[in-house]
């Protein structure tokens, strides 16, 4: 009885935004910001699925003027074709400009070595922050979501990095109302999460509502995959299976796409968005604690990552 | 009580709060985050795993829950929260972002960063200590910010008997002080965060509670306000024109509506040049609307071709802010390097940015005792006060008890682009206090 202040059950004001409505407009927002303050700003695309609504945001942002921002794609060499093309497809769609920073090249030429584990994901740092260099981009576009890792969830909207790519935690800009501060020296960046405050629930509901084509992968199909430390990697040239390991065919699908030496499948029969959509918001694991065997390498491994340029 | 399991369409019509949690150390407020997170289902089985491995590696017994708010290696090494970490939850009602804020003094800053946001605080207090300072620190905080609902948590309710007097008497004593700040609305609920009453389930030891559980407040509390309260502002952001064979006359002015509405047809001023035009069309990412409102994001087509520019400010004509060059603001200082009065900074306000100089800093707030303290030459990490700030440019500034967005600016170094200091323009909060409020003599703050 002693109730303080009443409650208000009356919610459906006609003029309360959607989650996703909040959403977009923040993100759309941010990537306005970024277009009027910043000189040579790049959005990271790899064709997965957080860089695809990060692409489709910035479309909806400046429409019907084409998007201001040119794209860049780190290439592991161990992509998975159905991405690449869909990458290009894409590119050429929209009359986008592509800059592709090649692991690869780096291994042929001497620059980077493969690792023992034949995992290229850490590997993407070195070409990842010298195209930021050779470029002179000051403002560079992740899908990075604050939901997905302990360290993300420290991690701000405009994230300023040295003249090494770096992230100081301990140094970052406490971020206010929604006044982004984009200013750096010459030689440092800034790294802008558009969909910081997206959870993976939020992601797929919006290319669901906004009927957004994806890479096949995201849905379940049949593959040839084989276990390597609990989860499925699919079979290819990149360095599986090895000798004690077998190939079998299964029914899975992609949670998160990157590199195939350490992206693993899932399980699934979830051939529609609505089925991806129930499978996930029943899920009771994360999207990269099911998938991705590079945060598993130690409790800091993203932070570490991180503090190094990665994103 | 919530499970995920909801149809995606139905998901998709909830609506989204962002709240800030505020509590001392010991308040138990990682105790409730991890109980909002855990009974709505938002730590997931990888993560309580290995929350368990790092807690058994430190050999503790029991899985520390801390741990799966502490993301970064210093704060799981000290065991303490350095920094503001956002977390994200959902009920099949509404989906939510809390602003996890440390709760040192020293981190004031940090509560300020996270209530910037934030439509609602959660304010902890542990029942067997009642109103304490860093209470009152709390509260004034979230007047200062302007945080539309506040919640007085009353935790530890179970050693206390779950006695009603207890509670009773700390709700008076804080909606009392809290409302003299001016805090518009205050609702206080007993709970044990440890033991699970009225955090999502209602409690079975307190009957004498008739109110909402802290899950089915933070459900069902509005999150949109009164557009026809509100003075629509429409800062510039981008100036869309595709000079194309598509659309070769086309440009719109593209930005996030900062408050109330607009409508197509439409009289309104340009600041801060004051010309005048209609508004032609409102394009909201690719349809075209007749009104659109505070947050969307839209483009604004005028009637005249008038030079608009990033910066400019949008407002209808018969509402427009003054102009100024002269903004007085009570500020709370953000960074380890000092302000001083004479100190030439630039002023971040919404898409403008200027140049400015420090005039004067007339007064600093002692948090402890929340008395004032005058001429203090500079500001300091975590120091609230006012200052006096002379741009080189005309601001179209509103007062921040009008317009947190709009009312709201950065003081930013311009040697090496640190941001300095958080600004509120306008009178001092607690000038908008309810005369009529008890309990208001040691609470007229004139700083």
């Amino acid at each position: 009885m002693t109730t303080v202040a009443t409650m208000s059950e009356g919610t459906d004001n006609p003029y309360a935004l959607s989650h996703l409505d909040s959403l977009e407009s923040e993100a759309v927002h941010i990537f306005r910001e970024v277009a009027g303050e910043f000189e040579r700003p790049v959005i990271l695309f790899s064709g997965g699925k957080d860089s695809i609504v990060m692409l489709h945001l910035a479309l909806k942002a400046f429409a019907p003027a084409p998007v201001p921002f040119t794209l860049l794609h780190v290439d592991t060499g161990h992509n998975f074709p159905e991405v690449l093309e869909y990458r290009d497809r894409t590119v050429a769609r929209h009359g986008l400009r592509l800059h592709v920073a090649s692991v690869q090249e780096y291994i042929d030429a001497g620059k980077l070595r493969e690792r023992p584990d034949g995992t290229r994901n850490p590997l993407q740092t070195v070409p990842l922050t010298e195209a930021i260099q050779q470029h002179r981009f000051d403002a560079v576009f992740g899908g990075g979501r604050r939901d997905e890792e302990k360290a993300r969830a420290k991690e701000r909207v405009f994230s300023l990095r040295d003249e090494f790519s770096q992230w100081d935690p301990r140094r970052q800009r406490p971020e206010l109302w929604q006044l982004y501060n984009g200013r750096h020296a010459p030689g440092e960046h800034v790294r802008v999460f558009p969909i910081s405050n997206w959870t993976e629930l939020d992601v797929w509901q919006y290319i669901a509502r906004e009927s957004i084509e994806l890479p096949q992968i995201y849905f379940a199909h049949e593959r040839e995959v084989f276990n390597r430390n609990g989860m499925w990697l699919t079979a290819g040239d990149w360095g599986g299976p090895k000798d004690h390991e077998s190939v079998e065919t299964r029914q899975v699908r992609y949670r998160t796409v990157g590199d195939m030496s350490c992206t693993g499948a899932v399980d699934s029969d979830a051939t529609t968005l609505d089925a991806v959509i129930t499978e996930i918001a029943a899920s009771r694991l994360t999207e990269r604690g099911a998938t991705r065997a590079d945060d598993k390498m130690s409790e800091a491994a993203m932070e570490d990552r991180k503090r190094e340029g990665y994103f | 009580m919530t499970t995920h399991t909801q149809h995606a369409e139905q998901l998709s019509t909830t609506t989204l709060l962002r709240f800030a949690t505020a509590g001392s150390v010991d308040d138990g407020k990682s105790t409730l985050v991890g109980r909002l997170l855990h009974d709505s289902k938002s730590v997931l089985t990888d993560q309580l795993e290995a929350v368990e491995h790092a807690s058994r590696s430190r050999g503790q017994e029991a899985p520390d829950l801390a741990l799966l708010t502490d993301g970064l290696r210093a704060e799981r090494e000290q065991g303490i929260t350095i920094d503001v970490a956002y977390r994200y939850f959902a009920t099949p009602r509404r989906r939510f972002i809390l602003a996890d804020t440390p709760g040192h003094v020293q981190y004031t800053r940090n509560m300020v960063t996270g209530a910037s946001t934030a439509e609602l605080a959660v304010v902890l207090v542990d029942a067997r200590n009642g109103v304490v300072e860093q209470t009152r620190r709390h509260a004034a905080v979230a007047a200062l910010l302007r945080v539309p609902h506040v919640v007085l948590a009353v935790n530890k309710m179970d050693l206390v008997d779950y006695a009603e007097p207890v509670f009773a008497a700390i709700a008076e004593e804080f909606t009392a002080y809290a409302a003299s700040l001016g805090v518009p609305e205050i609702t206080a609920i007993p709970i044990s965060a440890l033991a699970g009453d009225n955090v999502v389930e209602p409690s079975a030891h307190m009957d004498w509670y008739g109110g909402p559980t802290v899950l089915e407040h933070l459900e069902t509390v509005p999150v949109s306000h009164d557009l026809t309260a509100c003075h629509a502002r429409f800062p510039v952001q981008y100036v869309i024109r595709p000079q194309t064979a598509e659309h070769p006359d086309y440009r719109g002015y593209a930005g996030q509506i900062a408050a109330g509405a607009f409508r197509v047809g439409e009289a309104v001023t340009v600041l801060p040049s004051g010309r005048t035009s209609t508004i032609a069309g409102i394009d909201a990412l690719g349809e075209s609307v007749d009104i659109a409102w505070a947050p969307q994001s839209v483009t604004i087509r005028l009637a005249d071709d008038i030079d608009i520019s990033r910066g400019d400010l949008i407002a209808p004509a018969a509402d427009a802010p003054a102009v100024t060059q002269d903004v007085e603001a009570t500020v709370c200082h953000v960074a380890d390097q000092p302000l001083s009065v004479g100190q030439r900074v630039l002023l971040k306000h919404t898409t403008r940015t200027v140049k400015a100089i420090v005039k004067d800093i007339p007064s600093r707030l002692t948090l402890d005792d929340l008395s004032q303290h005058p001429a203090p030459g500079q500001l300091v990490a975590n120091d609230i006060g006012r200052v006096v700030v002379r741009t080189a440019e005309p601001l179209a500034l509103d007062a921040y008890a009008d317009s947190r967005r709009t009312g709201s600016f950065l003081l930013i170094d311009p040697a090496d682009g640190t941001t300095l200091t958080a600004g509120m323009a306008g009178a001092s909060f607690a000038a908008a206090a309810e005369p009529g409020a008890a309990a208001a003599d040691d609470a007229e703050w004139d700083f």
